[in-house]
């Protein structure tokens, strides 16, 4: 499929991961300083100069696997910790959400517009911190370069990469339900009214011509829908009205962010392909890894009392039951590679990580591939 | 007025990719295959009209290097002068099977030399002209096999140059009659239609330029091309000349499939938009104009529909896939 989807794939998910960790940290009462500081370390840590490097490289689109690895890692580069029910519980928040953006996109070019909303906001969370700002405003740049002058089937291309990685994904969440988007199987609404996308006519008409090009017959038929014209396009410039509001931030204080795990999907043959694999990482795999995490700075609180633990359920309680009663065939299955075990691997894996410079604070450590296992042992 | 029939259960979802059901008809043996891409695989059943699905077979696209399985993007039957054969177009190759899926009986593996490393690399569009099978290709190449009766001694015979972008479908006029001088079209992702005559030497007659949107689906009726685009329009042209003669504002959304029931002249399609339309195509008598008259229009809730085929000759019944849907969804007329 297309191997410009990734770049995309990351910015929107993190997107909504922010939208998330700002709710919580509100609804946590965490006092503004300490919230404040969690986002800048996420924005700055997403949008760094040699981390972007690596993700606009053209590639495929890696397991759900690695990736739930580089947020549970980019969560982790501020002060908060996540325990495993939660940073799944944010895990399948951020992938509902953005599965239903790419989907309702009026065009496939539209997906651009989604990133540009979630960059807008991002932008918004760390107002006060003009290095970071300029950080987010490089990477747009860098979108509006590679995207920019893509034309309308390499968008559809990259919108059907997206949507064979969302595929069978059918997890519901209560905003969701509520708002009468997801069904209660899990599948979204279609809604067949509203503004047709911009450069489509509303459906209803056939005008018929002839041979010297004169329209000689126009006639109407019943098209089933309610649509209506499109009033404007959205903007592609750095600032400006995006039109759309898909990808913009449905959460507030006030909005609580469940899921339903219970029967999420019937069809779980085609779920657990990848977790079924006897080996869950390819050599590949585990290089893009290693490099991605590898541009990521670690930033170790000089006072360990700062990290405090932050929670996506209501109550610890909550917390702690999801965690037991999570469905076998959705569980994520952190990547934890211990040096100890499969001996091959973890060299390989040191090897790696000596080709690259890891730009953090000098560490009293034998060698560099010590240092990114024991990073990641960290997890 | 059409009714919903019973569903057909899939193994796994079918995925959001265009004309992506096949169906073939066996009338005789009172038979329906289905054709339907998962994504790393391609799940064909048999179906017949009272029972439960018959016969069922995952096909999964031909491994090379690389991380993970390669995707399939197409799965389609061609239907011979002598035989069937099934062919899968995948992100690695071009393979063709006996028409049960059970034997492969040829493997082209893409060469993708000249692709830059942006450029994704596949096959996709495929059609049966004569007793040739024509491929498309990401770089807008059109392969022709030439199929022998019986066997797997298939060739390479030429690679058609016309298209600079990636091909999305192609056609072939299903009644080839003598005074029928166009017999293929091919389609891309720029919107470009070319119209070909097959032969020893396919010949290209026609050009007919696109509009800024891909053109992922196309039909050819009686010397009538007609093409379905991402913005939700079909159009009908003259083959010969590439004149415009009806334009239907037809669906909301980008359209993913358009069939042919030639006996009828009718035409189905059906966009993301959740809805398929069947249209009626006449010629009038007087002038060699093309008209158009909408026949019926059917919502499937809350699907993104991504393949849609006639069941019968007659155009009276129809199947849909949707994505993220482990289902066939069935239609057939009051």
């Amino acid at each position: 499929m297309s191997v410009r989807t990734l770049p995309l794939l990351f910015l929107n998910l993190g997107g909504e991961m922010l939208y998330i960790l700002d709710q919580r940290l509100r609804a946590q009462n965490v006092p503004g300083d300490k919230a404040r500081k969690v986002l800048n370390d996420i924005v700055s840590t997403m949008f760094n100069r040699k981390f972007m490097e690596e993700l606009f490289k053209p590639q495929e689109l890696y397991s759900k696997k690695a990736l739930r690895t580089v947020y549970d890692r980019l969560a982790h580069a501020s002060i908060i910790r996540l325990n495993q029910a939660s940073m799944d519980k944010l895990y399948d928040l951020m992938t509902v959400a953005f599965k239903y953006q790419v989907l309702m996109c009026p065009r496939p070019k539209d997906v651009l517009l989604v990133t540009f909303n979630h960059l807008d906001a991002i932008k918004g969370l760390i107002r006060d911190s003009p290095a970071i700002l300029n950080q987010v405003d490089e990477t747009f740049q860098q979108l509006t370069e590679v995207y920019g002058g893509l034309s309308a089937g390499e968008f559809q291309l990259i919108r059907q990469t997206l949507l064979i990685f969302f595929q069978d994904l059918h997890i519901r969440v209560s905003i969701f339900l509520k708002d009468r988007v997801q069904n209660s199987n899990g599948r979204f609404v279609l809604p067949v009214s509203g503004p047709v996308p911009w450069g489509t006519e509303v459906p209803g008409l056939i005008r018929m011509f002839n041979s010297k090009g004169e329209e000689v017959k126009t006639v109407e038929f019943k098209h089933g829908g309610n649509y209506v014209a499109a009033p404007k396009e959205g903007s592609f410039e750095l600032y400006g009205d995006r039109v759309l509001k898909l990808g913009t931030n449905m959460y507030s204080v006030n909005r609580p962010v469940e899921t339903h795990m219970s029967g999420a999907s019937k069809n779980l043959a085609s779920q657990t392909q990848e977790s079924i694999a006897p080996n869950p990482l390819a050599k590949e795999e585990l290089n893009f890894l290693a490099r991605l995490l590898g541009g990521m700075e670690t930033k170790k609180p000089s006072d360990p009392e700062a990290r405090f633990r932050l929670n996506l359920f209501a109550t610890e309680e909550e917390e702690e039951q999801a965690a037991l009663t999570r469905p076998e065939e959705l569980s994520y299955e952190v990547i934890n590679i211990q040096a100890t075990q499969d001996q091959q691997r973890s060299e390989e894996l040191a090897r790696i990580m000596g080709e690259f410079e890891i730009t953090d604070a000098p560490r009293q450590s034998a060698s560099k591939g010590d240092d990114l296992l024991a990073m990641m042992d960290e997890l | 007025m059409f009714r919903r029939e019973r569903s057909i259960p899939l193994r796994g979802s079918a995925a959001a990719l265009c004309n992506n059901l096949s169906v073939l008809q066996l009338p005789v043996r009172n038979l329906t295959h289905f054709g339907v891409v998962h994504g790393p695989s391609a799940q064909l059943l048999s179906f017949a009209p009272e029972g439960l699905p018959l016969a069922q077979r995952q096909l999964h696209a031909k491994e090379g290097a690389g991380v993970s399985p390669p995707l399939i993007t197409q799965v389609h039957w061609c239907v011979l002068p002598f035989r069937v054969l099934l062919v899968l177009t995948s992100h690695r190759g071009i393979q063709m099977f006996e028409s049960d899926g059970s034997i492969m009986v040829y493997w082209h593996a893409l060469d993708s030399g000249d692709a830059s490393p942006v450029q994704a690399v596949f096959a996709r569009g495929i059609a049966a002209s004569g007793h040739f099978i024509c491929v498309g290709t990401w770089s807008g190449r059109v392969l022709v096999f030439d199929i022998p009766a019986k066997g797997p001694n298939i060739v390479l015979s030429e690679e058609l140059a016309g298209h600079q972008t990636p091909i999305t479908d192609i056609a072939t006029d299903p009644a080839q009659g003598q005074d029928c001088v166009a017999d293929m079209v091919t389609a891309d992702d720029s919107g470009l239609l070319c119209v070909w005559r097959s032969g020893p030497e396919f010949k290209l007659l026609t050009r007919i330029p696109g509009f800024g949107v891909p053109c992922p689906s196309v039909q050819l009726w009686q010397g009538t091309v007609a093409a379905g685009y991402g913005n939700g329009q079909v159009r009908l042209y003259e083959a010969s000349t590439g004149t415009l003669h009806v334009q239907i504002n037809a669906h909301a959304r980008a359209i993913c499939a358009l069939d042919l029931a030639p006996e009828v002249g009718k035409l189905l399609s059906a966009a993301e938009d959740t809805f398929v339309h069947i249209w009626k195509l006449s010629r009038s008598p007087e002038s060699v104009s093309i008209e158009v008259e909408h026949c019926h229009g059917e919502c499937v809730p809350d699907t993104q529909v991504c393949g849609a085929r006639f069941c019968d000759p007659s155009g009276s019944s129809f199947a849909v896939t949707g994505y993220d849907l482990a289902e066939i969804l069935r239609f057939s007329s009051m």
